[in-house]
């Protein structure tokens, strides 16, 4: 199944609409066109890591400067960046707005994404982190909106789970 | 050469500049010299301080960052290294000091103690144009101007004892540094524009 086009847009707007000047990102398939739109946008500073824990670290300096900044990472990203979620961000009271694509999950046909994906859930609820399902294109714009808004006021990271039926579309 | 003589010789040139530092005891001797509001101290997450610099270099373009890193917490994040040269942003200085020992957690002796890992090696490796590699006072001295002075992307790799301050403690919370520092952030921008 291919990514959606149409839905990549409709993100990516959402990002853009939601005040977002600076991401950062590790390349992954579901977020392949969401980075090539945030690498040609003007507006938007892109910052590729190599691993997903730099990017908490890319993103406190962001939010130290002022900046409104988001993360996009793959889940098993998120799980490798979870020392600097704990001791950098929730230690200090420094927000995140992580967008996480949520593979291994429902409808998984490839076996090494499932254990990260089953696990996903759990890991977000066992370290406090608020998270929400973003499913329909209607509404994720406002949703990751209100990822934002909900990080920045609990100065807490926070997590909007991009799922399949979302990023994948059209044939 | 220790790396308080580094600190003490450095702190001048670290009252107009954000400066983000490691925890521990590069955290403390930075500290005992005297707390300043552009200080930000990373007293956990190993290896995230030159993240941390790079997220405001590229965000602050008029503003100098000086990252005070160390030999345990480069190796935990050497991809860190190639994200920096990747976006080489000219206004960061990364000074590691590499004593070869994981000090603050009981002096076990790191890669570099051999002499095998080579850090300013694996920092040109990564990319970064700009690396000294220095073990005396003097030579710190010297390429600590080089690198404020450059307008570029510099690394100093510092061979200092292993040696540590004597005491631990800070009269500053946590998440009260990281609110100071990025008020201090907003309001010397306020300022700068006028």
């Amino acid at each position: 199944m291919a990514v959606s086009y149409e839905n990549s847009k409709i993100v990516f707007q959402g990002i853009k609409d939601a005040g977002i000047t600076s991401v950062s990102a590790l390349p992954e398939t579901w977020l392949g066109l969401l980075l090539q739109r945030a690498e040609n946008d003007p507006d938007i500073t892109l910052i590729q890591v190599a691993k997903e824990e730099e990017a908490i670290g890319i993103a406190a300096g962001a939010y130290f400067a002022g900046t409104p900044h988001l993360l996009l990472m793959q889940n098993h990203g998120f799980l490798a960046a979870i020392n600097g979620i704990v001791s950098l961000a929730q230690l200090y009271g420094i927000p995140l707005c992580m967008l996480i694509a949520l593979r291994g999950h429902w409808g998984e046909p490839y076996p090494w994404h499932t254990r990260g994906g089953i696990v996903t859930e759990g890991v977000l609820r066992a370290l406090g982190i608020p998270f929400e399902y973003a499913r329909d294109p209607k509404i994720v714009g406002r949703q990751i909106r209100e990822a934002y808004t909900f990080s920045q006021s609990s100065l807490s990271p926070v997590a909007l789970l991009l799922t399949r039926d979302l990023m994948e579309g059209e044939a | 050469m220790t790396r308080a003589e580094c600190i003490h010789m450095l702190y001048p040139e670290c009252a107009d500049r954000l400066v983000v530092t490691i925890m521990g005891a590069c955290a403390q001797e930075l500290y005992d010299l005297g707390h300043r509001e552009n200080f930000f101290y990373l007293q956990h997450a190993m290896g995230l301080a030159s993240s941390i610099g790079l997220g405001l270099a590229l965000h602050l373009p008029h503003e100098r960052i000086v990252v005070l890193d160390g030999d345990g917490s480069v190796l935990m994040n050497l991809g860190a290294l190639a994200t920096v040269a990747r976006y080489r942003p000219k206004n960061m200085v990364q000074i590691v000091f590499d004593n070869g020992s994981l000090l603050s957690t009981g002096g076990f002796d790191s890669h570099t103690t051999s002499g095998i890992t080579d850090l300013a090696a694996i920092a040109r490796g990564a990319g970064i144009e700009h690396v000294a590699a220095v073990d005396s006072v003097v030579g710190f001295g010297e390429a600590v101007i080089d690198a404020l002075a450059r307008d570029d992307l510099s690394l100093i790799v510092a061979k200092v004892a292993a040696v540590g301050p004597n005491h631990y403690g800070m009269d500053l919370q946590l998440p009260e540094n990281a609110f100071r520092f990025k008020r201090c952030i907003s309001e010397r921008k306020a300022r700068a524009q006028g």
